[in-house]
């Protein structure tokens, strides 16, 4: 009697041991890819920075290559921040606050469609369409707001500025912020709300009271995963933007961001060579960047989850 | 505006709070007290807004009349006005109410316009690229710079297609599909079912959701890299494959996988906690052992959500263009092998025609094929996106019986 007990138990122990290290590699398997990208990216831009024909270190040059593009990938998403942030947090209320809430769903999955169009095809609308819509707009700029830097220069004739990659930005990183602001406002305390209302708040005085106090972590986090998306995003910038060299003005073609100049170098490069390292280099750049802005916004999120008890 | 839908607890109650006492309605002051006294009539709105309409038609046709100056001449003499009119005949918190309402009604506006303008310029233009006969089954071999110049000048018809792209995208993703959906599918269950919030769950959890914002081109360098390496290390240990370059379909698909496995993770670990806790207390009382639990019972009952969250994470994917552009490279034949030689996908397909037309002085043909291409993946995105609702509500578990 107690053989067959034990024997399937050994076989079903064997099982349960088996499947749990399995789901445990599956787990170590995504940290180690992590860890693999940040090492293969570091070991294969060495060749950018020590170059032994050229008397090893070349560390200046390769930042004299770098902080341009550093700068137009930061100027980019900053447009494309400034005009999408206060939207996507309009969008959010409108859903979660505003909107009859029978429908209240399914215009949240209407902006979901934003986020389903792939960049490719932001790209091209706006190259073909958003671009050339704004080149009167850059000419009345230029006019009149000539004296400041930001709107000197030759205004484009093509609409391919830094400008017209940032508003393509903006609507590639609406829905994220809209989605995570729109989850947290959700969140808020009914009995806050209603609590303000019946002290007699206006819907107004009752969001400015109740909702974003408690939401005001979110709404960071969420611009700041926008902000996240909008560095790394590369080929809306690639087809948009007719890249330059660095420059303040906004409106005339020039500037270049981190991803568009992988994307339209690295076919060309041929393997091995200093080239190639030069835009893996860049690239690891902005992976740290990345990295560092995903790692702030995700630690917001859990540390006030932890107090907020919303979950 | 001011009538908002839902009344205020305070406009409903009256100042006096009990409604039984207040309001007299005798016939000679028809319930215009305190309650209504400040609020505005309720057709006004829409009375401003044809006003509004009106004067920024006129305004817009001053400077030539376009569509953009029409909608913000009238936006703002709208918001503008209906403050005035509420903070006049109100007073000033009424009126900031209103205008933040018509300021979340316009952003909501703002957001649906490029939507709208994106859809109808990518079907406008791409419908009759995709009429031409042949797009869908023929690949860009044998179409020169000398074809398109030929259907621009001569009035051939615009030949050339995407069967390659579709090909390659088919198969880079469907590989991408299977490297990724076990590994999330068994993270995740480590994640619910095994991890007791040690420090190594929380970190899974926490790189997870950092993994999700890694800029795709990264995710192609590595794989681009990491491929490098291995084929390079592959063949220093068994002496095959000595001249291989480590463009291939398997390595994009290894990119995208990069980047599928944290949504998989993600949507898959939400899943499978909320599955009830009863299913599978139900499950080991009857002597079943926790791995069979979870492949059949928790697995089961979570797998409509799994199915479409993968779903979602194809839809994602099958996009990318940047990961797909430094591994695989493109080419202007159908190619089904993922091991050997370069392939091109759908959207690489769409850059390349738009960036490096195949006839440069000619681009209309490339610019027709590229946008009726784009027409084509915005199809399969967003039906891939119906898709993974219908999953989701289609196949739910049976919420009735308990």
């Amino acid at each position: 009697m107690t053989s067959s007990l034990t024997q399937s138990d050994k076989r079903g122990v064997a099982g349960d041991r088996v499947f749990s290290a399995l789901t445990l590699s599956a787990g170590v398997l995504i940290l180690l890819t992590l860890a693999f990208v940040a090492l293969f990216l570091t070991v294969n831009s060495r060749d950018a920075v020590y170059q032994e024909d050229q008397g090893g270190w070349i560390l200046t040059a390769f930042l004299d290559y770098a902080y341009p593009l550093v700068i137009g990938t930061l100027i980019a998403s900053f447009i494309a921040l400034i005009l999408a942030a206060p939207i996507a947090v309009g969008v959010a209320l409108y859903i979660s606050h505003y909107a009859p809430p029978r429908f209240s769903k399914s215009i949240g999955y209407v902006i979901d469609l934003l986020a389903a169009i792939p960049s490719v095809v932001y790209g091209a609308w706006g190259m073909s369409f958003l671009g050339p819509a704004l080149i009167p707009v850059y000419g009345w700029l230029h006019e009149n707001l000539g004296f400041i830097p930001l709107f000197a220069g030759d205004p484009s004739q093509t609409g391919r500025t830094i400008f017209t990659a940032g508003v393509v930005l903006g609507v590639m990183i609406l829905p994220i912020i809209t989605s995570v602001c729109r989850e947290i406002f959700i969140q808020t305390p009914k009995l806050h709300e209603e609590a303000a209302l019946a002290l007699g708040a206006t819907r107004w005085e009752m969001i400015k009271m109740s909702v974003f106090p408690f939401a005001r972590a979110g709404i960071i986090s969420g611009i700041m995963l926008g902000l996240g998306r909008a560095l790394g995003e590369t080929m809306a910038v690639a087809l948009v933007l007719s890249p330059g060299m660095l420059t303040a003005s906004l409106i005339s073609s020039g500037n270049s961001t981190i991803p568009a100049e992988i994307a339209l170098g690295f076919p060309e490069a041929p393997p091995g060579s200093e080239r190639q390292a030069q835009l893996i280099a860049i690239g690891l750049v902005l992976f740290l960047i990345t990295l560092l802005v995903n790692m702030t916004a995700r630690w917001i999120v859990s540390r006030h989850k932890e107090f907020s008890g919303a979950n | 505006m001011t009538q908002t839908p839902t009344p205020t607890p305070a406009s409903v109650q009256g100042p006096s709070g009990a409604p039984g006492l207040s309001e007299p309605t005798s016939n000679g002051v028809p319930r215009r007290s305190s309650l209504t006294q400040n609020t505005l009539p309720s057709w006004l709105w829409i009375v401003m807004l044809g006003g509004s309409v009106i004067l920024g038609a006129a305004l817009s046709a001053l400077l030539g009349f376009n569509l953009a100056t029409f909608f913000i001449f009238t936006a703002v003499i709208y918001v503008i006005s209906s403050y005035i009119v509420t903070r006049t005949r109100v007073n000033r918190r009424r009126a900031t109410d209103g205008l933040w309402t018509n300021l979340v009604y316009l952003a909501f506006l703002i957001a649906l316009m490029p939507l709208v303008s994106v859809i109808w310029s990518v079907a406008s233009v791409g419908i009759p690229g995709l009429m031409t006969p042949g797009f869908m089954v023929s690949d860009m071999q044998g179409i020169t710079g000398l074809v398109d110049q030929a259907s621009q000048t001569e009035g051939a018809p615009v030949l050339g297609g995407i069967a390659h792209a579709l090909i390659g995208s088919l198969l880079i993703t469907l590989a991408a599909t299977a490297i990724s959906v076990p590994i999330g599918l068994l993270a995740s269950i480590y994640l619910v079912e095994y991890a007791k919030g040690g420090p190594l769950s929380r970190a899974i959890t926490f790189f997870v959701d950092v993994m999700t914002g890694i800029p795709s081109i990264v995710a192609g360098l590595f794989a681009g890299a990491a491929m490098a390496w291995f084929l390079s290390v592959f063949s220093g240990v068994t002496g095959l494959l000595t001249t291989q370059r480590s463009t291939l379909g398997i390595t994009a698909a290894i990119a995208l996988s990069v980047l599928m496995v944290p949504v998989v993770v993600r949507t898959t670990e939400e899943m499978l906690r909320v599955v009830p806790n009863e299913l599978r207390e139900a499950s080991y009382a009857l002597g079943v052992r926790k791995w069979r639990t979870i492949l059949k019972v928790v697995l089961p009952t979570a797998i409509s959500g799994i199915a479409s969250g993968v779903t979602l994470a194809i839809a994602r994917v099958i996009g990318e263009t940047a990961p797909i552009l430094v591994t695989a490279g493109f080419v202007v034949n159908t190619n089904w092998n993922l091991f050997q030689g370069w392939m091109t996908a759908l959207p690489v397909y769409i850059f390349r025609q738009f960036q490096n037309p195949t006839s440069p002085n000619f681009s209309d043909p490339s610019e027709q094929r590229a946008w009726a291409a784009a027409l084509v993946l915005i199809l399969i995105v967003m039906g891939l996106n119906l898709f993974a609702r219908l999953i989701a509500k289609l196949f739910a578990p049976k919420q009735a019986g308990r």
